[in-house]
């Protein structure tokens, strides 16, 4: 590396140490992200300072920056360029892309020019599948990229992709694409605030019934009721100032992009669901997690969240209303899957390494900092006030009995138009396939990976299943993501495999053993079954143990969902192991 | 605790107080459920998952941490316990060198695991660390059970010096920047040492002792005040 890159001034990090003067571990995160920004990454000498700053051990602050992918404890570029490398901007053509970029570059995966100047990496999954092959260098987005513009990425003059939303009827993405994210003004004047005003005249308790009877579950994986989430938090016995509202905004599943749609297209809408949580189960403290290869959601929800501010929608006494006090802290992730995991992402907030929790005891009395809170997903809490705004009636006159009212699709891969789709519960996958104009080309379908890497594929002739709860549960597939990975006839399914077990072996957070031993073979044994063939009998054996043994004693959903598409694929498939 | 509740294990009833894990109960009952990173004195934190039994939930429950709970119906010995139990053991023999683990060695044996089953993989791999007078870190045959991370830091030592490298199968116990241990903020207490349940660290007398080294020159060698700073050595050799 340069010599340049190691010649560190510690002088320019003087206004960030004293700005953090007197904060404790929870602004790790963020004070790495700064310092880093000054210097590309984090020397030894900045850690020892950031260490004595937030009073955290040394080896703890290695060890967080360790973690996280997107920390550097070796010189690296201040400009870092990221290409995706997942499923569904694999299937949009990214390998070329890929390539164009390394040649460019002249570098190759995880490796920094000579002049110190730009840093080249290949990510897992940068959740704009929509827009695939798509890319970031540093904080600017870009997406449908092609190897003859890769010039014109390179040098940050490449246009950013603009929202592809679709479907009907709109209750949660209504504004996105037609009101202006970066303004209060225009988002009060498409119907904001309107809701958590009318809400914050009637009695949280209210509140809560009217959002059971919605049946909104949780749009983050676990499909849980969110009104009785909300309700055990509201009983917890604290203060509001002793209770937290976190919003799960770390969408890493890969396939899954519909929490960045709404945040990019509409982020004041997050911040009054997420105000009107806070007003139902009594709690004062609002935290957003926003995965770190989201820049633009942070950058626009930053600039929201001073402008609600400073507007006094968020604060104290909020609306007029007195005694109801509700303030939001951002927080930007680092490059892990597992800070998605509830758990997990306190300990990311508290400014640990990501390992999950052992459950009992619950986020709803033992979350943030041990408290009483309230996670949720984005879209959960935008559904919540989107179904408050509609009406009960209204609402429930969509979707099925079970499951009323609507859910966001993420439709991606090869597909005639990709995007997310905000559809009535009870469209089967065939027609919300139908809806984005078929299969690419007019191809046949091979099938399509329904729920992300967590979540199963599903062939042709399982396509009539309609999206509700309550088939999703009845035949095994997860809806909660909503993720939709299409794939035509030509696809190599041992491929996608592979790719999702190194997703699983990549984001494995390494606390328990048979998710931090097994990803890493379930990968090895696909890696050679593609290279060298399958050993038959004793191969699909080894799978089956490692993935039932994954699924079944793991400590959290990473490992136990580790397994699920890929026996799922070797049981549609059998030739693929066999 | 006065609340009390019962349980069945293996077919047979037991009461005990509200709060009292799965392992414990069992112990009671004279059944021993096997567990790697568990210690009597340590904090729990399910990390082997080696205890994990039947109890009638959606996924298995590890005992080290589950809590009984009334009228539960607990099964240790399950096929499907049986086999997530040997198949940890085979991928943790397949990652690690268990030669100086003798207590994981016989549960290998125990449960019918084939060492060798994942052989022809990837191992976990580290230098040798020998950088002070005391103690020898090698994390070929460590199994990030945490115990040493624990004593050093809330559960005993408030020293701090030792936390986490990497992620995944990549995770180690690694110091600051790698830091040789003289560097670090730890005080020599030796507790990790004691807490180690395999040949990862090891005191250094031991280690000369056992590569015939004479007691005197031993003695000198390791003398408290002498901070020797050496290069890890690197390998497995
Ligand atoms: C490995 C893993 C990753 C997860 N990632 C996310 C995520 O990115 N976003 C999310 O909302 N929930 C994620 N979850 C689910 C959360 O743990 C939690 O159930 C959710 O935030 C609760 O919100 P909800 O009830 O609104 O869905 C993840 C779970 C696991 C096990
Ligand atoms: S299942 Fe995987 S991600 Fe979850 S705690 Fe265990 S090792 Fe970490
Ligand atoms: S060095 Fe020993 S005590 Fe520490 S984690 Fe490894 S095996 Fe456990």
């Amino acid at each position: 590396m340069t010599d340049v890159m190691n010649q560190i001034d510690m002088a320019l990090l003087e206004p960030i140490v004293k700005r953090f003067e007197g904060h404790r571990r929870d602004a790790l995160l963020p004070m790495l992200h700064e310092a880093q920004a000054i210097y590309g990454w984090l020397p030894q000498a900045v850690q020892e300072a950031i260490s004595q700053t937030l009073r955290v051990p040394a080896a703890d602050v290695h060890g967080v920056i360790e973690f996280y992918t997107m920390f550097y404890n070796q010189p690296t570029a201040k400009k870092v360029i990221r290409i995706c490398e997942g499923s569904s901007c694999h299937l949009a053509g990214s390998a070329a892309v890929i390539e164009a970029v390394e040649s460019q570059l002249g570098l190759e995966n995880g490796q920094t020019s000579a002049d110190g100047s730009v840093t080249y990496e290949l990510v897992p999954c940068l959740g704009m599948c929509e827009h695939g092959p798509n890319a970031l260098n540093g904080t600017r987005t870009a997406g449908q990229l092609t190897a003859a513009r890769v010039p014109e990425f390179l040098d940050g003059s490449y246009p950013e992709p603009g929202p592809k939303v679709f479907g009907s009827p709109r209750l949660a993405l209504g504004r996105v694409g037609i009101v202006d994210p970066g303004s209060l003004e225009d988002y009060l004047a498409h119907g904001g605030y309107q809701g958590l005003g009318k809400a914050l005249e009637m009695d949280p308790t209210t509140l809560i019934a009217s959002n059971k009877t919605a049946e909104i579950l949780g749009r983050g994986g676990a499909q849980f009721p969110m009104g009785v989430k909300a309700e055990m938090v509201r009983n917890a016995p604290a203060p509001a100032s002793q209770k937290h509202v976190v919003v799960n905004a770390d969408e890493s599943e890969p396939g899954t992009f519909k929490d960045r749609t709404i945040m990019e297209g509409d982020p004041f809408s997050l911040i009054e669901a997420a105000t009107l949580i806070g007003y139902i189960v009594g709690a004062e403290n609002g935290w957003i997690l926003i995965r770190g290869e989201y820049p633009r959601s942070f950058r626009r929800l930053q600039a929201a969240i001073a402008a609600a501010r400073s507007a006094g929608y968020l604060g104290r006494d909020i609306l007029g209303r007195e005694g109801f006090h509700f303030d939001i802290e951002l927080r930007l992730g680092a490059g892990a899957y597992i800070c998605g995991e509830e758990t997990a992402l306190f300990e990311a907030v508290e400014g640990k390494r990501g390992f999950p929790r052992i459950k009992p005891p619950f986020p709803t009395t033992h979350g943030l900092f041990g408290q009483p809170t309230a996670i949720n997903n984005v879209e959960t809490l935008v559904m919540a006030l989107a179904a408050f705004n509609a009406g009960e009636e209204a609402w429930n006159q969509m979707g099925t009995k079970q499951s009323p009212g609507t859910k966001l699709f993420c439709v991606s891969g090869h597909v005639e138009q990709p995007g997310t789709y905000e559809v009535p519960f009870g469209l089967t996958i065939r027609q919300l396939l139908e809806m984005a104009g078929g299969v690419r080309g007019g191809k046949q379908l091979k099938g399509c990976l329904v729920g992300g890497a967590a979540g199963v594929f599903v062939n042709p002739g399982m396509i009539d299943m309609p999206l509700t709860y309550e088939d999703a549960r009845a035949n095994q597939v997860p809806l909660g993501s909503g993720a939709i990975v299409v794939m035509d006839e030509s696809v190599d399914v041992r491929e996608m495999m592979i790719q999702l077990a190194h997703f699983f072996a990549h984001e494995s957070c390494g606390k328990c053993f048979p998710c931090q031993i097994g990803t890493q073979r379930q990968l090895e044994i696909l890696e050679r079954v593609a290279a060298e063939g399958s050993r038959g009998a004793a191969d699909l054996r080894a799978l089956q143990d490692i993935g039932a043994t994954m699924t079944q004693t793991s400590l959290c959903g990473l490992g136990q969902t580790a397994a699920s598409a890929i026996m799922s694929a070797v049981k549609l498939w059998p030739e693929l192991v066999a | 605790m006065s609340e009390t509740v019962t349980l069945t294990i293996d077919g047979t009833e037991i009461t005990v107080p509200a709060g009292t894990t799965i392992l414990d109960a069992a112990a009671q009952l004279g059944i021993e459920i096997p567990a790697i990173c568990y210690h009597d004195s340590l904090k729990a934190n399910g990390l082997c998952r080696v205890c994990s039994v039947d109890a009638g939930w959606r996924t298995n429950a590890a005992a080290c941490v589950a809590e009984c709970s009334q009228g539960m119906n607990v099964k240790t010995q399950t096929d499907e316990v049986v086999r997530n139990r040997r198949t940890i053991l085979e991928m943790l023999s397949s990652t690690v060198d268990l030669s100086e683990a003798p207590g994981i060695l016989a549960l290998l044996k125990e449960s019918g695991a084939d060492p060798e089953r994942f052989a022809e993989f990837k191992r976990r791999e580290s230098p040798v660390y020998d950088d002070n007078p005391f103690y020898i870190r090698d994390y070929n045959q460590c199994i990030n059970c945490w115990r040493c991370v624990q004593v050093c830091a809330e559960d005993a030592q408030f020293a701090f010096a030792l936390s986490f490298d990497g992620r995944g199968f990549e995770t180690r116990i690694g110091t600051f920047m790698n830091q040789g241990m003289p560097d670090t903020t730890c005080v020599f207490c030796g507790q990790c040492v004691g807490v180690c349940p395999t040949g990862a660290l090891k005191p250094k007398r031991q280690v000369l002792l056992e590569q015939g080294m004479n007691p005197d020159d031993i003695f000198r060698e390791t003398k408290r005040g002498r901070k020797p700073k050496r290069e890890a050595r690197g390998g497995n050799s």
